[in-house]
């Protein structure tokens, strides 16, 4: 680094940083300010403010990986300033990334031969990797319709209402149509029944989820995959599979090897899963892998030359950092099979005792299954007093973060908390959330009604009317508390036609 | 962490790395192994392994930052673990982004009030950040044509043949066509007279590059801007400008202040700058500013409801790190004006003393201009001696240094030029030892017969096989070919061609 000239104010080297100038000068906010600072002042500056933002480990919102262990960090901090696009300057990190790529197709029985290479790649997260899988079927159907001479400027994608916003994304950035299977009470996934009708001639894929973002749940794709395939058989279109197995794809393989959901359906054509999620990685890092070279038109490749050999890249991204890549590499080798199936289990485990422990307080409804991601989806039994997002905003006093959310149409009117159990979540720390679920709504019980349902979400709403033996009753209601509903439920359908679920 | 059971008998603990069974078992390469490794061995294994890239420093092929200062090191260990879209848990983080957003837009002179927030948004890179722009610029120009009742599915974007390959893969990815205004000899940017000749009811945008990939050069945004404006007058087509300023973006405002290229010109409606570049911070971070609201169809902006208030949110990805937004912000803060004028400044200077020691040697032309990216950019004078610039360039790895050679892009194609880019941790020593391995680079080459493109190297297509003819053999003789000798040279010469045609896919794509 380059040092600037030396400070005029030769005494400022002298103060600590705290008695310093610059702890009393206000932080810049939308222009660049004109002076340079010391370096140990911007960083305390900057460290202190971020110590309002949330603690990473008590996020039990997210799916990604909080926590890695030092080894790996140093790992990280030593890749941190190489451009993984720089093939040709960093060959071994290229060829890690090679190796992961294939160490993950083989988890997820791509018919590829034992030293055959792969065909996928690492991007920044599924995001990207969605985008990328969805591209490939969009060309490759617009291909197939050209060839046959019919029009190509109508292509859908059909998937589940309960996706994640992503897929939104990928449909209204490229020009998609989405076709969404409404969800339900009580069945939250895409029914692929449904799914399979909505299939049109102009149908580039259908998307299924490993691990729905709401409840965790995984979808019949083996199901989807016999209906399709009796589809295709009547209509001849051919009509491919996708998994979104974001958060699945690092676990089924070790958790439910036998369940078939990847390339041992012949119709799953591309898989997507998140590194940093139960891959065990820090948040930067996804991967897609296709069944073969077939399923990725090479129009869409770009070929690098390096050392002689062919590299074909096909990402959206170009320069990004090595650091995570380098990070699943070591977890891959690290944990290898067992190390992962024990990781799961423990997370499955201490899901058990959460929900258990929830059950246990006879308030609340369990929406997540079993078998799944490991999570806890769970929705109050009576919303009359209270919802779930004044407990979430209750629970965030303790220092936990759970996030409420209400399903996808057409189950909008149920409300789940949702916490996800990651690698760091103890047995201690879900005992510890149990006890404080139990205070929080202790506390909530003791206030008097009407301050409590003045966030009233549209189930508080219905539920007013009824009695709790579901009987229809009428209640007087004032002026204020009628304006309040009025307003809190048109904002609620506003939010819910724009609010993306993470 | 769950520890796994021992591999061998004895307690793993006490056997060191380099006596355990680890190091003698091939690392997997194609599936995971059934077993864990401890921890110990799984760092030394890929640790070791990776010793055998190159090191980012000498990498002076890339624009790409390599050094931080250890005090933001920390901020980015710290904040390794913090997925930046989870806007509701990290508020702050969130914050600085937005302050960064600010900050540059003012840099670029946006049409801003005092306390107005700007539009725009952290990225990957550049080239997230170049299709998120001319993602707006599409749809813009589709509602446009709709509301005219006019066809709107042959959109296409008018660029230099020497754009980055991200914009290659916009056009690809989200179909749109790619009119490319040729280069020539001499002049090795976009010709804005041609490129608005170009310009059409189709066209979605103009895109003009601060800080050319291949020899640093800024192009004329300004004459850009008034061609456009004239031809707009005249067609009613208002076709817009978008400024790649990847490289520029953070030179221009410090050391060329009165460049008029950015927001002060009203045809340009968005620019992108790479953070990590001479935004100085390290690989993962670009920026995207529009000029207004008008300027961002609302349909492409996702709204998350956070705190209470609505963050917008525009971007391809999704999950990501937040240690380089938090890093820029750093830069921005601890640098300040004066700290990116001073170092940009000596990235300036030290180019000049590396430019000025290259020219002594008497055996080279410079290509790159004295204003522009501090980058010099330079080829062999017409009397090679038999050798070209890819010779030169691979004999400087043996030294340590990584000085890329390419192909100029269409039509200047002929032209073979090495690059160096000039860092802001590359200080006036490197660049004076730099010289000197240059001197010595030559001095080897003079020593070699010409070169024999026959031995399948990366060769300088047309020149190589030119040579091969016989024109040169060191004492300037014609030799007469034999048959054999004659077939070799076609085969030779179709076999260059046609690696060279590759390698020019290649050098644009590494040319970033």
């Amino acid at each position: 680094m380059v040092i600037t000239t030396t400070n005029p104010d030769a005494e400022e080297q002298l103060h600590s940083t705290f008695a310093s100038r610059y702890a009393r000068a206000p932080i810049p906010k939308f222009k660049m300010p004109e002076k340079s600072i010391p370096s140990e002042a911007a960083y305390q500056i900057i460290n202190d403010e971020l110590a309002l933002d949330g603690t990473p480990k008590l996020n039990l919102a997210s799916f990604v990986t909080t926590w890695m262990e030092p080894e790996c960090d140093k790992l990280i901090m030593a890749s941190i300033n190489k451009n993984y696009v720089d093939m040709d300057e960093y060959p071994v990190t290229t060829e890690l990334q090679n190796r992961c790529v294939n160490m993950i197709a083989h988890l997820f029985n791509a018919p590829v031969g034992a030293t055959e290479t792969a065909v996928g790649v690492a991007t920044v997260g599924s995001s990207e990797a969605m985008m990328l899988a969805g591209l490939a079927f969009k060309r490759k159907w617009q291909a197939k319709r050209k060839l046959e001479g019919k029009p190509y400027d109508r292509p859908n994608i059909v998937t589940g209402a309960n996706v994640q916003v992503c897929w939104e994304k990928f449909a209204r950035y490229f020009e998609v149509e989405l076709k969404e299977v409404k969800l339900s009470e009580g069945y939250y996934v895409m029914d692929p029944l449904k799914a399979v009708e909505m299939v049109d001639e102009n149908t580039i894929c259908v998307a299924a989820i490993l691990g729905s973002t709401l409840t965790g749940e995984f979808e019949n794709v083996k199901l989807l995959n016999e209906l399709l395939t009796k589809k295709n058989k009547d209509t001849g279109w051919d009509t491919p599979i996708h998994v979104d197995a974001a958060s699945g794809g690092f676990i089924a393989p070790f958790l439910y090897p036998d369940l078939e959901w990847d390339f041992r359906l012949p119709l799953v054509k591309s898989i997507n899963v998140s590194g940093h999620k139960y891959g065990l990685v820090y948040p930067g890092v996804g991967w897609v892998v296709w069944r073969s070279k077939e399923d990725l038109p090479d129009e869409l490749i770009f070929h690098i030359n390096y050392l002689g050999s062919d590299q074909p890249t096909f990402t959206l991204n170009f320069s990004k950092g090595s650091s995570q890549i380098i990070g699943q590499y070591y977890q891959l080798i690290r944990l290898g099979f067992e190390g992962y199936k024990n990781i799961m289990e423990n997370c499955m485990e201490n899901a058990r005792v959460l929900k258990q422990g929830i059950e246990k307080m006879g308030r609340f409804k369990i929406v997540s299954k079993d078998v799944g991601v490991p999570l806890v989806a769970f929705s109050l039994k009576d919303s009359s007093k209270y919802t779930v997002f004044q407990i979430s905003e209750n629970l965030r006093r303790y220092g936990w973060i759970v996030p409420a959310y209400t399903m996808a149409p057409d189950a909008q009117h149920i409300a789940v908390l949702r916490v996800v159990v990651r690698e760091e979540f103890s047995r201690s720390l879900a005992e510890r959330l149990v006890a404080d679920l139990e205070r929080v709504v202790r506390k909530i019980d003791t206030l008097p009604s009407t301050e409590s349902t003045k966030d009233g979400h549209i189930t508080a709403i219905v539920d007013e009317t009824r009695d709790s033996d579901g009987v229809a009753k009428r209640i007087k209601k004032s002026e204020t508390e009628i304006e309040e509903e009025t307003v809190t439920c048109w904002r609620r359908l506003v939010e819910g036609k724009r609010t993306g679920v993470c | 962490m769950v520890l796994s059971r021992p591999a061998s008998e004895s307690d793993l603990s006490v056997i060191s790395t380099s006596g355990s069974l680890f190091v003698r078992d091939s690392l997997p390469k194609h599936k995971m192994q059934e077993n864990s490794i401890p921890k110990e061995a799984a760092y030394q294994i890929i640790h070791d392994e990776l010793l055998l890239d190159f090191k980012p420093k000498l990498n002076l092929a890339s624009f790409v930052t390599t050094s931080m200062e250890p005090e933001c090191d920390k901020l980015i260990m710290e904040s390794i673990n913090k997925n930046y879209v989870d806007m509701d848990e990290y508020p702050v983080t969130t914050e600085l982004h937005n302050r960064c957003v600010n900050m540059i837009a003012h840099l670029f002179n946006a049409p801003l009030g005092d306390s107005e927030d700007a539009i725009g948004v952290g990225t990957v890179g550049s080239s997230e950040a170049i299709m998120l722009a001319g993602l707006a610029f599409k749809r813009k120009w589709q509602n446009k044509r709709k509301a005219e009742g006019k066809p709107y599915d042959r959109p296409n974007i008018v660029t230099g043949a020497n754009v980055q390959v991200c914009w290659e893969k916009f056009a690809r990815y989200f179909e749109v066509e790619l009119k490319e205004v040729k280069v020539r000899e001499g002049y090795y940017v976009m010709d804005p007279v041609k490129a608005v000749e170009m310009v059409d009811e189709n066209t979605i945008c103009v895109a003009a590059i601060l800080g050319s990939t291949y020899n640093g050069e800024f192009e004329d945004v300004k004459l850009l801007n008034d061609l456009l404006l004239e031809k707009n007058k005249q067609t009613g087509w208002e076709t817009p400008i978008h400024v790649d300023a990847a490289s520029g973006g953070f030179i221009a405002p410090f050391i060329y202040p009165e460049l008029e290229w950015d927001f002060r010109l009203p045809m340009v409606k968005s620019i992108n700058v790479s953070g990590h570049k001479y935004g100085l911070v390290y690989a993962g971070i670009g920026w995207v500013i529009w000029r207004s609201k008008d300027d961002l169809p609302e349909d492409l902006v996702f709204h998350i409801k956070y705190l209470g208030a609505d963050q917008s949110t525009f971007t391809l990805n999704f999950s990501k790190g937040s240690s380089q937004i938090i890093a820029q912000y750093y830069q921005l803060v601890r640098l300040g004006q004066e700290g990116y004028r001073h170092i940009m400044e000596n990235c300036h200077e030290n180019a000049m003393v590396l430019k000025a020691g290259l020219e002594r040697t008497g055996r080279f032309n410079i290509l790159s201009k004295d204003d522009g990216v501090p980058v010099v950019a330079f080829s062999l004078k017409e009397n090679k001696g038999g050798h070209d610039e890819f010779e030169v360039s691979e004999m400087l790895r043996r030294f340590g240094w990584i000085v890329p050679a390419y192909p100029m892009p269409p039509d200047a194609q002929h032209v073979t030029v090495l690059r160096v880019v000039i860092r802001a941790e590359f200080s006036r020593t490197l660049a004076e030892r730099l010289v000197h391995d240059v001197s010595i680079v030559l001095h080897e080459l003079d020593k070699l017969p010409p070169k024999v493109s026959a031995k399948g190297k990366e060769g300088a297509p047309v020149t190589a096989a030119h040579e091969e003819n016989g024109d040169i053999d060191g004492a300037g003789h014609k030799r007469k070919s034999t048959d054999l000798e004659t077939q070799r040279e076609i085969t030779t010469y179709w076999k260059n061609y046609v690696i060279a045609q590759k390698t020019i896919k290649r050098q644009k794509v590494m040319a970033s």
